[in-house]
């Protein structure tokens, strides 16, 4: 057992050795600290705080794409302008994030590690092709994270091994992403249900790629099967149409207090319209404000 | 209250830990068990207890204070991790003689009724005007996203600190 009860690490190699002793890791506390209060689980008994590790707080870009520290809070993701122009989704779910508060403290490493199937950074994760770096004292590896989460607040990720960063790969010109979730009220708020799109266009309009995922329909983040069809079409009615049937069909809710199955299924459908329809639209070029949980008209085909 | 739910055992039981907390650039001495939150200590320990406490759980923020500047719900954040911060309550928004023009206004306002929120309301608009000194309606309302006021029904606290703004604001000769 670690000699002290809570320790303030200045660098990762400090945050791994606490680690290697059985200290558990706090960065923001919105999740640890308020599932204590709320009688959830008591606070571990060792805690190593890493959110002023200073390697763990920076937005890069390199060659590949660009790397995200574990440490970085909502409020820089939703305003950064390398996430903001280049992986939207993510500021969209960044932007979303309880209030000032909660967005000021909380980190994407604490959202990833916390893993909830209501999280709002894992579907845009997803779309985005992102991979999850996580170091020990062992060694680093890096996992998808499909392969991270492994259902409701359980990750594949060992007691001992830190999340340093999230990599996203490099994005074509012509791609877009969004993030859409259902929300009762404006702030302090948990999706009853949400979708990511990653939508990439050639010269013509016609879709190259796309890929979605959904939030709080299942036991973790889900991403889509069956979207070749949509590839080589444009983003009319016909394929909004298809992308709500799809996310429908595929979606495997849970009733409760917040939503009942039928119509978490229903509207999961429509995030994911609405989702497909923005990232198609920002990836030709239209600039839709963060988020676009805000914006007006989006998911219509009907709009002037 | 909710220490009934609150859960013993680990951070909570173990052996108390000594730090220095700087509270409105007044530094504190304190030795607290690893898991105390902020906002616990700042009532029970240091004795200011302008901060409140209301769900003390993250939801309505009575109990919003300001860590280097920014707004945190103190009720859920560890009281050591405020260690070699500047922790702001709202005893410090007034200097000896003059309530700050964010506290007159809002009284002048209507702003304050039962006044249980005010305090974490303060603190949240003092973390706003800080940041952006001439927000837009709609960016009071979402720095003020966070703190739930059942008495007034907001317009009159976002009137004030519309005011407040525009006051330090010319004030600043900005
Ligand atoms: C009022 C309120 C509103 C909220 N609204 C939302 C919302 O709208 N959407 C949403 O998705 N979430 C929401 N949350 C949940 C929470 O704020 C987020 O999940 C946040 O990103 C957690 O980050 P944190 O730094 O506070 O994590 P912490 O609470 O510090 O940690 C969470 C978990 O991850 C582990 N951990 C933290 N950092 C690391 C790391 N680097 N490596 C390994 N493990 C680590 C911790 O040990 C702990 O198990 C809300 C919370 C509150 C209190």
């Amino acid at each position: 057992m670690p000699t002290e009860p809570f320790q303030i690490a200045g660098s990762i190699e400090d945050a791994l050795s606490a680690m290697a002793t059985g200290a558990r890791p706090v960065a923001g506390g919105t999740d640890l600290v308020v599932g204590a209060r709320q009688g959830k689980s008591p606070l571990p008994s060792n805690l190593v705080a890493v959110d002023r590790i200073v390697e763990l707080s920076t937005i890069e870009q390199n060659a590949e794409g660009v790397i995200v520290g574990a440490g970085v809070t909502h409020a820089t993701l939703m305003t950064d302008p390398l996430i903001t122009s280049g992986y939207t989704a993510l500021a969209d779910a960044a932007a979303l994030v309880g209030s000032p508060a909660t967005r000021n403290v909380g980190t994407l490493g604490g959202n990833v590690m916390n893993g909830s199937p209501a999280m709002d950074t894992g579907a845009p994760l997803i779309v985005l092709g992102a991979m999850i770096d996580l170091r020990s004292q062992g060694g680093s590896r890096r996992v998808a994270p499909s392969k991270l989460w492994t259902g409701p607040g359980s990750t594949s990720a060992s007691d001992d091994e830190l999340c340093v960063a999230v990599a996203l790969p490099k994005r074509s010109e012509r791609s877009g992403s969004a993030y859409v979730r259902l929300e009762y009220r404006r702030a302090m708020e948990i999706a009853v249900v949400g979708a990511a799109a990653s939508v990439e266009l050639n010269d013509e309009g016609v879709i190259e790629q796309v890929a979605i995922a959904l939030t709080a329909v299942a036991p973790t983040i889900v991403a889509l099967e069956g979207l070749t069809d949509l590839v080589g079409r444009r983003v009319d009615e016909d394929v909004l149409a298809a992308v709500a049937a799809i996310a429908s069909s595929q979606a495997q809710p849970i009733s409760d207090l917040r939503a009942g199955a039928d119509y978490r299924a229903h509207t999961v459908g429509v995030m994911a319209r609405r989702a497909v329809d923005a990232a198609a639209r920002r990836a030709a070029g239209e600039t839709i404000e963060v988020p676009v949980n805000r914006a007006e008209g989006v998911g219509r085909t009907d709009r002037p | 209250m909710s220490d009934a739910t609150h859960q013993e055992g680990g951070a909570d039981a173990a052996r108390p830990i000594s730090y220095t907390l700087s509270v409105n650039e007044i530094n504190y001495p304190v030795t607290t068990s690893p898991g105390s939150a902020l906002l616990a200590v700042l009532r029970n320990d240091i004795g200011l207890t302008g901060t409140k406490e209301g769900c003390d759980d993250c939801e309505c923020g009575a109990c919003m204070v300001l860590v280097d500047g920014q707004p945190v719900n103190s009720c859920s954040y560890l009281a050591a991790q405020a260690q070699g911060r500047a922790v702001s309550t709202v005893e410090g928004l007034a200097d000896s003689s003059d309530l700050h023009p964010l506290q007159q206004l809002l009284l002048d306002a209507g702003g304050v009724q039962c006044g249980f929120c005010t305090p974490g309301m303060l603190m949240s608009a003092r973390a706003l005007l800080d940041r952006n000194p001439n927000p837009s309606d709609d960016e009071i309302r979402i720095g003020l996203s966070g703190n739930l006021c059942r008495c007034t029904g907001y317009d009159s606290i976002v009137a004030a600190v519309r005011q407040a703004a525009d006051q330090l604001d010319s004030s600043t000769g900005s």
